[in-house]
This record gives C-alpha cells, structure tokens and sequence, in this order.
C-alpha cells in the first residue's frame, strides 16, 4: 500500500472529476461535495472508461410512477451500456453484489504534511500552502 | 355417443397422481349456455340467430385443436365428458386437473355479452363439469374487455373452492401491464387465485406487431412473442411491485423460447433501469418468481434429454413448470406428456409439487 499524491483540491471543484494514473493505473477521482472518492476508471462490463460517463442522481421508485430523485452527482452511468454506478462505493445498481468498479480510499491533505512524507508525488508539485488530494493504492 | 377407449391401460406412470394444469372442456354451442343466461340474453341469442362462438385461434377442425385419437366421433373436441374422464383423467393417472374453458365470451366486442357468456360458461363448468367429477377444478372465465365486470364476476365465484384460477386470452385489447387491467389483478390477490393467460387473442389487432399474418402456421408460432410482450408490460409497468402476491401462470405458450427471453431483458434493464426505477430486481428474477409456465407445448425435441436439461438448467428455477396435457389440444402423442429429459425428481416436482405450490386451493383438495 503506498500513498500519491494526484491533484490539488482546487484542480476538482465540487461535482467535478479527473482522471489520474497512478503506477499505470487510470484511477478518476471524484469530488461529492467535498469528499473525494476513487474508481477504477474501466467498467467491469466491458471495460469502458467510466469518467467519460454522465454523473446522475439517484432515480428510484417505490411504486409506478412514484419517481424519486436523490443523491444528485452521486451516480456515474457508463458511456458505453448505461449500466449505473455508486461513486461512493463501486457498486454498480443492476447487480451490487456481484459487479463493481474497484474503488480506492481517496484523502485530502495539507501541503504541509505531505512534504514530510510518506507520500509519493510523482507528478504533482506540493506547495505548503495548499491542499491535495491522495490516494492509496 | 362417442366410443371410449381404455386409454388407462397404456397410462405413463410417472404421471400417476399427477395435477393437469391445462384441460380444454369444449362448450358445444350456444345453446348449452342458455340455461344459465338471464332472460335477455336468452332470447337474444335464439332471436339473432348468434352461435358459433368458438376462439378464432382455435378452430375446431384444425389439427392443433384436437389430437386424432381423441377427436370425438361426433360433436366437437373436447364435448364428453366420459371421453375426459377416460382420456384425460385416467388416461393418466390423474388425481386433479383445472378446466380452461375457451369460448367467445373472453373475446367479443360487446362487454355486456361478453360477460353473459362468460358468466354462463362457469356456472355451466361447475354444474355439468366440476359436479361430474371430483377430480375437476376450473378457471374463472373473465370479460378482459371489461376489467370492472371481469372483476364482479371474480368475486361473484371467488367463495366456490373449485375455481382455482382466472383465465385470460394472451392478446386483449391493451397490454395487461396498463392500469386499466388492474381491477383483475387486484380482485386475484384479494382471492389469492392465480391468473392463467392462455394462448389465443381478441384479435383486436394483428397477433404480430409487424402486420397481418396469413396462415395458421404464423398465427399459432407468434404466440410466444405476444407472452413474451405480455410479460415485459407487467414488469415494466410494476404490475409486480403494485400487486406482490400476483401469480401469472402462461398457459399453451410453449417453454424453451423463455431463457434467451430473460437473458435478453435482463440485459437491457441493466442500461435502462432508471427509465422504470420501480423495477428493481432484473426482470429474470421477478418472472421467476411470479410466473410459472404449462409444459405443453415445451418446444423442444422429443427425443433429446440433454437439450432438455440444458433448457431447463437455463430458466434456473424448476419451480416455475407445471403439468399439463393441454387435452384435448394435440401437443403429443402417446403418453409422452412430459418431455424427455426431465429426471424422476424433477418430475415429481413439475406433476405434483409445484402445481400444489401454484394453486393454494388444490392443497385443500390433497390435504390428508
Ligand atoms: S462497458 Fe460499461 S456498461 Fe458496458
């Protein structure tokens, strides 16, 4: 397990996202409102990258017709089949237990911090002053 | 009177005790229903001159509507009772079997006359049918073109215990998932009576939806598309979510076109699925669980076992087939009821086991 360094926090503004690699891994990061989250950016269907998705919300429904709208930008829908994904977890709706997109834990960190170490920022130039975003692998 | 063969005699045992799902009495004409019309419709089919009413889909004449052996000398299909008693019942060992009367009431124009025949059909089922043997239950014969008189006439015979299910044509007016066939769905779980769709059609519009087939051939081989059109309304439309205890059970529509169906449905609400967010399990898994399917016709060669096991392996719940001999239809020959391949368990189940589990009312008719 090591820890990068990807962007800083002002890079992704809230509902925004950005694809990083970390050690050749296409990762994009999400931010929901000030909490960074991380998939893998390829679809376990068929392997699309998912950041070039549309960011939903939740729709559901108890009973026909009864739709509810919740979670705004919680949710990325593959570019290629559609098929529904929870940023916050991986999971995907049509069949949580069984399909997902690998999620990696996502943290913010002050420049200050990160100059100590143990971070790795192998393409991102940390200033003290800022905030950045990491992600452990 | 027609002759009646002791078909016993060369019974396939491993139907021995078994549930028939799907018997066809024949109503002989109009004029066997008259006894039970008002004074109205009495006099209104003598006066006009109207009988004939049996389905287009199945002319009596036509080779599908009655198996040679078991085409009476006289009088249409399915018209004697000692020839179902013989043929059907103990031709096989059967310990119950569920009579799916099909005649025009389920099918005309008029909503009013629909009804009447409808309504004169089961109390005639019950006095010349169910009372000449206890072996015998019924489907509700129901006006689908009235869902409001298709309901009065569910609660009118909802208490007799021999009606074990609804019966409706596979192609109505509108598909059955709109909400204007509710009243039907509600009165059956209200009843907890399953409802039987059985192949045939209003013939309000084409059987296919590309246009008018020519011939019987196409006609009778669409029908699995018109169940399977039937089933994607319900499901879409949340008929299941609205109404959770509804039992669909499709009746003559052939089975092994059902895998590729779910497969197919299954993988287009994965893209989908926020366009009817109520539907929420992959359709596969709420048909499983509502919808149970005759094995008559199954559609698969008669003689293949493996091809057999694979079909059933791919729908992946043995719970949904039921038995049925479809008599006096022709489906088979012999006492090949059930196809090759369905190992002795399986069998046990698709006979006795999951027509019990279907039907609540059959369980009070086995209880010790
Ligand atoms: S590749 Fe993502 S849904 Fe098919």
């Amino acid at each position: 397990m090591s820890k990068h360094v990807v962007a800083a926090v002002a890079e992704i503004p809230a509902g925004g996202r950005k694809l990083v690699s970390v050690q050749g891994r296409p990762i994009v990061i999400f931010n929901l409102e000030g909490d960074f989250f991380g998939l893998m950016n390829r679809c376990p269907h068929q392997g699309a990258d998912l950041c070039a998705g549309e960011v939903m919300p939740l729709i559901s429904a108890d009973q026909p017709g009864d739709y509810q709208v919740t979670r705004a930008g919680e949710i990325i829908r593959c570019p290629w089949h559609g098929w529904e994904f929870d940023i916050r977890t991986g999971q995907s709706w049509c069949d949580p237990a069984r399909v997902r997109t690998r999620r990696y834990p996502v943290e913010v960190a002050p420049g200050a911090a990160l100059v100590r170490g143990p971070y790795v920022a192998e393409t991102v130039p940390v200033a003290v002053e800022q905030d950045y975003v990491v992600v452990e692998i | 009177m027609n002759v009646v063969l002791p078909a016993a005699a060369t019974a396939a045992r491993v139907t021995q005790g078994a549930i028939d799902c799907d018997i066809h009495p024949g109503v002989p004409g109009i004029a066997a229903l008259l006894p039970y019309m008002s004074d109205f419709w009495k006099d209104s089919f003598v006066r006009r001159g109207m009988d004939g009413f049996d389905l287009a889909s199945y002319p009596p004449g036509a080779p599908i509507s009655c198996r040679p052996d078991w085409r009476p000398a006289t009088g249409k299909p399915g018209t004697d009772v000692a020839q179902l008693r013989a043929q059907a019942l103990d031709g096989f060992g059967t310990r119950l079997a569920i009579c799916n009367t099909l005649y025009g009431g389920q099918v005309a124009a008029s909503e009013t006359m629909g009804a009447a025949i409808c309504s004169a059909i089961n109390d005639w089922i019950a006095a010349e049918w169910l009372a000449a043997d206890p072996r015998l239950r019924a489907s509700i014969v129901v006006p689908a073109q009235a869902p409001h008189l298709a309901a009065e006439e569910i609660e009118r015979l909802a208490g007799d215990r021999r009606f074990v299910q609804i019966l409706l044509p596979a192609a109505a007016e509108l598909l059955y998932g709109k909400s204007y066939y509710w009243p039907i769905w509600q009165a059956a779980e209200k009843h907890g009576l399953p409802v039987g769709i059985h192949a045939g059609s209003m013939f309000r519009y084409a059987p296919v939806s590309n246009g008018w087939p020519s011939h019987y051939l196409h006609d009778y081989v669409s029908q699995s598309q018109v169940f399977e059109d039937q089933l994607l309304s319900m499901v879409s439309e949340g008929v299941f979510v609205r109404f959770p205890t509804l039992r669909i059970v499709l009746i003559e529509s052939g089975v092994s076109w059902l895998p590729g169906f779910l497969w197919r449905s299954v993988k287009t609400w994965r893209g989908v699925r926020s366009e009817v967010p109520w539907v929420k399990q992959p359709p596969a898994e709420i048909i499983r669980h509502h919808v149970r399917l005759t094995v008559q016709p199954f559609d698969a060669p008669k003689d293949d076992a493996d091809v057999v096991a694979a079909l059933v392996r791919q729908i992946g719940a043995d719970e949904m087939l039921l038995f049925a001999t479809d008599w006096p239809h022709w489906q088979f020959d012999g006492d090949r009821a059930l196809p090759a391949g369905i190992a002795p368990d399986l069998a046990r189940r698709i006979t006795v086991d999951n027509p019990l589990a279907t039907y609540p009312r059959l369980q009070e008719a086995t209880a010790p």
